[in-house]
């Protein structure tokens, strides 16, 4: 049986790739994620310059998923080309590619931190114009705004020869417009959804939101729904492989996702409810269920749920 | 439940004229030595910090940042909130003497941990080193335990005269020992060298900045191990060879950066 993939031009070991923002800080980490069994890491989001982020609480456990106002804390781009450089020294041996996750805070710069990033020679650059909490001066999220996101990822293209996964916002009511907006600008596949909301929590003995930025992202098994509708949405509209995270939890949850059209599966939040097992385990789920139906590879049963959307 | 948990704050002791140990409305039977809660103070921040006593919680922080000098402005009766417990803590071995070696405020899980061996009837030693005896904590404490106390401050105002670790390793260390620790890194990296030395089993507990608590957020990676959830206890063969050890921790913003 065959689990491998290609990804834009890499192959993958396996569909599971670590998600952005969790875990991919430091190489030592990154190397013990991909021997954990993953089939690709991707970094945390950088930026052109360090951020320490917001003030804790930042992650929470809610009750049914998480929720996160990290506020894109990161070493900034020039530490992470150490970073993925050194990450990827030990996992091309490994056959695990690395996805290097940017962002920035205007579109210029998005093509400075892509230039600068390429000089690792990541596998992949993921462009990260989606998360819920940035609150720069612009105060705008990116991929809410299908010109803006497609002008971001005009700019990456012409400042990187990586291939470039651009993560859309489930938080728009444009989602498809905006998947094929993007791809038209040149993204060689999409990655599906950042966390949703924002959504936030109030203590109810203190009165206060309890997130230090009062809102954050919203993760795990209670936005898995949402996410796959999304993916399906995307693959139906745009012909591009589709990294797909939201919530997956189980082998169940992955393989949901590989039937509504995507080439990948995202983890996040499953690293908290299942640990770093979680990689090989649902590797194994899958398997159980390819075998009972028969499939040789991952591409027998890719999207075979979009028929019944029509 | 893993969001914070506000209850009010129930006795406060002043341990010395930096450390202050905070007794909140709260039980956490479940908690072992060395394992740590988020404590939260709303509106301010959330920082991990190790158990004093988990039934009521009870923490022990000394003034160092921001932080715990807002916690320290707290009055009995105002509001904190924790999570947690998290991380691994000490496991005890019974079969040896235990020697537990504090520095500054790391008495609180060491505190916690000789309650657990004078219950357990293992022959304890503890050391603690500070400043000057205005900066030793839990001194009272830990003899009402009846373990064995071996002293040292910087400029001798009590017990003896240098390092916690000297002292330690020229006269307080036996054969038949475990050691535990819990202070600053450099005196946990001195013990760690006497640990391998000597060819004893030694547990550090280490400290970095942390965002999640549970495994998620690589804030807190030490070389491959993620403090919140491998450690923050850490048995000696652990350290073996890491970079970060003793030399590196992070910035809010993931930058290493050198330990003094």
């Amino acid at each position: 049986m065959d689990l491998s993939i290609t990804l834009c031009g890499a192959l993958l070991p396996n569909p599971l790739v670590l998600a952005s923002g969790i875990l991919g800080l430091s190489h030592e980490i990154m190397v013990r994620v991909a021997c954990a069994g993953a089939g690709a890491i991707t970094t945390k989001s950088c930026s052109l310059k360090p951020r320490p982020g917001y003030p804790n609480p930042t992650i929470l456990d809610w009750g049914s998923g998480l929720i996160n106002a990290v506020g894109l804390a990161n070493p900034g781009v020039e530490v992470m080309v150490e970073e993925i450089r050194a990450a990827k020294q030990r996992l091309t041996p490994l056959g695990v590619p690395v996805i290097a996750s940017i962002f920035a805070e205007t579109i210029y710069d998005f093509g400075t931190v892509a230039r600068f990033i390429s000089e690792a020679e990541p596998d992949l650059i993921e462009i990260n114009i989606s998360c819920p909490n940035i609150d720069d001066r612009y105060r705008l999220m990116f991929a809410a705004d299908p010109y803006v996101a497609s002008q971001v990822t005009r700019r990456v293209k012409q400042n990187t020869n990586a291939p470039v996964l651009v993560k859309l916002s489930p938080n728009v009511i444009n989602l498809a417009r905006i998947a094929r907006e993007v791809v038209d600008a040149g993204a060689d596949g999409i990655t599906a959804i950042n966390s949703l909301g924002p959504g936030t929590v109030i203590d109810i003995e203190t009165c206060r939101p309890v997130l230090a930025h009062k809102t954050g992202g919203v993760s795990g098994p209670a936005i898995h729904p949402i996410a796959v509708r999304c993916v399906h949405e995307i693959c139906r509209t745009v012909d591009v492989p589709v990294v797909a995270i939201g919530g997956v939890t189980t082998g169940q949850d992955v393989i949901e996702m590989i039937l509504a059209g995507a080439t990948a599966v995202g983890i996040g939040s499953a690293i908290y409810y299942r640990g770093m097992a979680v990689f090989q385990e649902l590797d194994d789920e899958l398997r159980v269920y390819m075998e009972r139906h028969d499939y040789g590879d991952l591409e027998a049963f890719r999207g075979k749920a979009l028929t019944f959307f029509d | 439940m893993a969001l914070p948990q506000a209850v009010p704050i129930r006795e406060i002791w002043d341990d010395t004229r930096s450390i202050r140990t905070f007794v909140l409305d709260a039980q956490v039977p479940q908690a072992e030595p060395g394992q740590f809660v988020m404590l939260w103070v709303p509106g301010v921040d959330e920082k991990p910090m190790s158990i004093t006593h988990p039934s009521p919680l009870t923490v022990t922080v000394a003034r160092v940042g921001p932080f715990s000098t807002e916690l320290h402005q707290c009055k009995v009766g105002d509001t904190v909130g924790w999570r947690g417990p998290y991380g691994r803590g000490f496991s005890l071995h019974e079969d040896r003497d235990a020697l537990l070696v504090s520095g500054g405020c790391g008495v609180g899980p060491l505190y916690f941990l000789a309650t657990r061996t004078a219950e357990r009837g293992v022959d304890t030693t503890v050391a603690l080193g500070a400043r000057t005896a205005l900066d030793l904590p839990y001194v009272a404490k830990f003899r009402a335990l009846g373990v064995h106390l071996v002293i040292a401050t910087d400029d001798g105002s009590l017990g003896q005269k240098g390092y916690i670790t000297n002292v330690v390793s020229q006269s307080t260390i036996q054969r038949s020992h475990a050691v535990y620790a819990c202070g600053p890194e450099m005196m946990l990296v001195a013990l760690y060298h006497l640990c391998r030395e000597r060819g004893l089993p030694g547990q550090m507990s280490l400290e970095r900045y942390m965002k999640c608590g549970f495994g998620i957020c690589g804030q807190c990676s030490l070389d491959g191990y993620l403090v919140c959830t491998d450690g923050p206890v850490f048995n000696v063969d652990q350290l073996d060879g890491l970079r970060d050890f003793g030399r590196t921790h992070r910035s809010a913003t993931g930058r290493r950066l050198p330990i003094r």
